[in-house]
């Protein structure tokens, strides 16, 4: 038997994965490592998947991910800080037929935007919100969020986040999850190959779940900051499982309409 | 076709009209005095009649936001408020100014600051005028007198706003969004197919085709050159509004020794005033501001050497008459006279503050 | 016996040398380059081809979509 050689198996037949054809040719303004990055390949793959390019609409947050729109070969509108799930009612109220779906950092969605969140998931806006969980105000340059950890330091909580004079952290995809506008609401993670094939089935069924009408779709996926938390992004990813995922399980919390029973 | 006669207040004549000139979609928030908007349009059920979408928001920051989803997929849309509620939304109006898109907002004014009062006032000209949010743009602004204008305002709002890709704000007040009046309304337009929407409008968000590039609706840019690039580019779309799109009206200038320069309600006390100054032998005119962005500096250039002087009215402690001030130059006198904080000014009042202020002064 | 021969190519100058499909690999096929690319970062690359099983774990893992990956089976 002749050795087979790199040469032999790289050949367009033996193609098994490549990057979307949903991604633009843009390097990602992301720092490396960064879940950002791996949530957006996972929407372009579903995307494409679905063959629904022309029939989705993105919005994009203030935030990290505000340049989404550079990234994903998609129309998308950048909304204000905090209002991208009431552009995204109107659109989908405008264009029912459509996808329409949010992508919002914890400081969009759960600090400044808590209301537009709160109401349109509250409405059964029949959108998909896609929310990224690090705990922290990446771009702004690492800032306490609404979701930073009890005791984490940040960049405005130098010495730990002290909950008695800062507040908690908000768990607000549990409180999203008791709402009877939700239909599908699941925390997920991307650091490993594991956790990225359970997101991208959970962002499949959350766009797959627009088709019914039946109300919001919320994926939360928690998420590294390397460069908030001061750490390299293997590092990240470790100090995420330890400290991020005992506060924020992951799992699904309502499927299909119905809470789900842990 | 034979003419369809209604009584209405100033506020569902806006809403009726929405629904007749075939607009896509309203987005509101209740304040008083303008909350007759949306309960008109959900009375009316516009999504029977049309397919026309009407939400009530969360806040009136929602709502505005729901405007630019609405508008930046090419959808005729619009919101009303109150003053209040106006300066809540001024964040979202700069990024649809920013964003450059087309819709239509309506403030029914009452007097402020802060809470300020549910009754009327034209206080907010700053606000309307000069921008209102962050950032160098510009509201076209209309300033409806009658009920019947209120109506006839909203479409060519929206005609505007489609022009230049650029918010249109109808200025009105307490009194003329409460008052009723006889008006005409027009027959109930189409709304525009999706198709329609999409040739209309080659840059909405309606999904991307294969053979087009990605649309993207964004006030962002942070390279600066661009920025700075699209900042003239919107000065330049200003500067046309400000050549072309200038609308007055002139009543008794032609032999007028003074002239009011009014808008709104103040403009329909203003006349029962220069009706009294009139019969008293006193030549009065006045020029009836309909757009006060772009405020007719032209026409005041011209009446300024005729005149012996010039008289504000308005609903506000002086502030469009810093336009008028401007535009005079200094040439002739120019006064101000207004009742604020909900205060009505009577057509005594202003006689008097014409007789006092510029003919004794 | 049949045998999974897999084998991926990373987009050297997209690289951001994060490292995350390197402890994502199950047969420990990539490491970071000694050499860094034109952005300054090291790169990722198949330090132990011979290993590759085409698994994708790399790539669907990688934030930057930088990798490609294939697969034979060979007789």
């Amino acid at each position: 038997m002749a050795e087979i050689t790199l040469k032999d198996i790289i050949k367009e037949e033996n193609l098994v994965y490549k990057r979307s054809k949903i991604m633009t040719n843009k390097t990602l303004s992301y720092c490396p490592g960064c879940g950002h990055g791996t949530a957006h390949q996972i929407i372009a793959h579903t995307i494409q998947d679905m063959g629904i390019q022309e029939q989705t609409i993105g919005v994009s947050p203030v935030g990290c991910s505000v340049l989404m729109y550079d990234f994903l070969d998609l129309d998308i509108q950048q909304a204000a800080h905090g209002r991208a799930p009431a552009v995204a009612t109107a659109i989908k109220r405008l264009m029912p037929d459509k996808f329409v779906f949010t992508y919002q950092g914890d400081g969009d969605l759960a600090a400044i935007g808590t209301a537009e969140t709160i109401h349109a998931c509250n409405r059964g806006e029949n959108i998909t919100i896609v929310f990224i969980n690090n705990g922290i105000y990446g771009m702004t340059g690492g800032q306490m969020a609404p979701t930073t950890l009890a005791g984490m330091p940040t960049s405005t909580s130098p010495y730990g986040r002290d909950t008695s004079m800062m507040g908690n952290p908000l768990k607000i995809t549990e409180l999203l999850a008791m709402l009877p506008g939700t239909y599908y609401v699941t925390r997920q993670a991307v650091h490993t190959p594991r956790a990225v094939r359970q997101t991208k089935k959970a962002i499949r069924k959350a766009f797959e779940n627009q088709k019914l009408n039946r109300g919001v779709s919320f994926v939360e996926i928690v998420s590294n900051c390397n460069s908030g938390w001061k750490l390299p992004p293997v590092k990240a990813n470790e100090w995420m499982v330890e400290n991020m995922f005992p506060f924020y399980p992951l799992g699904d919390m309502k499927v299909d309409g119905e809470l789900v029973n842990k | 076709m034979e003419k369809e006669l209604r009584l209405m207040k100033g506020n569902e004549a806006v809403a009726e009209a929405a629904i007749r000139s075939g607009a896509d979609a309203y987005f509101g928030y209740p304040i008083t005095p303008q909350s007759e908007v949306l309960e008109h349009l959900m009375l009316e059920k516009p999504h029977e009649r049309t397919g026309m979408v009407v939400l009530q928001a969360e806040s009136e920051v929602s709502a505005i936001n729901m405007v630019y989803g609405a508008a930046g997929c090419g959808r005729m849309v619009m919101t009303s408020s109150s003053s209040p509620g106006i300066s809540l939304k001024q964040e979202g109006i700069s990024y649809i100014a920013g964003a450059e898109l087309p819709c239509l907002i309506l403030n029914v004014v009452r007097g402020g600051p802060g809470l300020g009062t549910i009754q009327p006032a034209q206080s907010d000209y700053f606000q309307s005028t000069k921008g209102g949010g962050h950032g160098d743009y510009r509201l076209i602004v209309l300033a409806p007198a009658s009920v019947q204008e209120m109506y006839d305002f909203v479409e060519l709002g929206f005609n505007l706003a489609f022009k230049y890709r650029n918010p249109v704000m109808i200025q009105s007040d307490g009194i003329i969004g409460q008052m009723m009046e006889k008006l005409e309304i027009g027959p109930q337009k189409q709304r525009r197919s999706a198709e329609e929407i999409a040739k209309q409008c080659p840059w909405a968000t309606v999904g991307k085709p294969e053979n087009r590039e990605r649309n993207i609706i964004t006030s962002l840019d942070l390279v600066s050159a661009r920025q700075e690039q699209h900042n003239h580019k919107l000065q330049a779309k200003y500067k046309e509004i400000q050549e072309k799109e200038v609308r007055y009206e002139l009543i008794n200038c032609d032999d007028a020794e003074y002239i009011i320069v009014s808008y709104g309600s103040s403009a329909r006390l203003s006349m029962k005033a220069m009706d009294i100054l009139r019969a008293k032998g006193v030549k009065v005119g006045i020029l009836r501001l309909i757009t006060l962005f772009p405020y007719p500096t032209k026409i005041i250039q011209e009446l300024t050497p005729k005149v012996k002087g010039f008289l504000a009215v308005e609903m506000s402690c002086g502030q469009m008459v810093e336009d008028l001030r401007l535009a005079v130059e200094f040439k002739k006198p120019v006064e101000h006279f207004g009742r604020v904080g909900g205060m009505v000014p009577s057509p005594e009042e202003i006689v008097e503050a014409l007789e006092q202020k510029i003919i004794g002064g | 016996m049949a045998k999974i021969r897999g084998a991926v190519v990373v987009d050297v100058e997209a690289c951001k040398g994060c490292s995350v499909c390197v402890v994502a690999c199950p047969s420990q096929v990539l490491d970071l380059a000694k050499e860094v690319n034109g952005k300054g970062y090291n790169y990722s690359y198949m330090k132990n081809p011979e290993a590759c099983i085409g698994c994708e774990n790399c790539a669907i893992v990688c934030p930057d979509g930088v990798i490609t990956v294939y697969k034979v089976k060979v007789a």
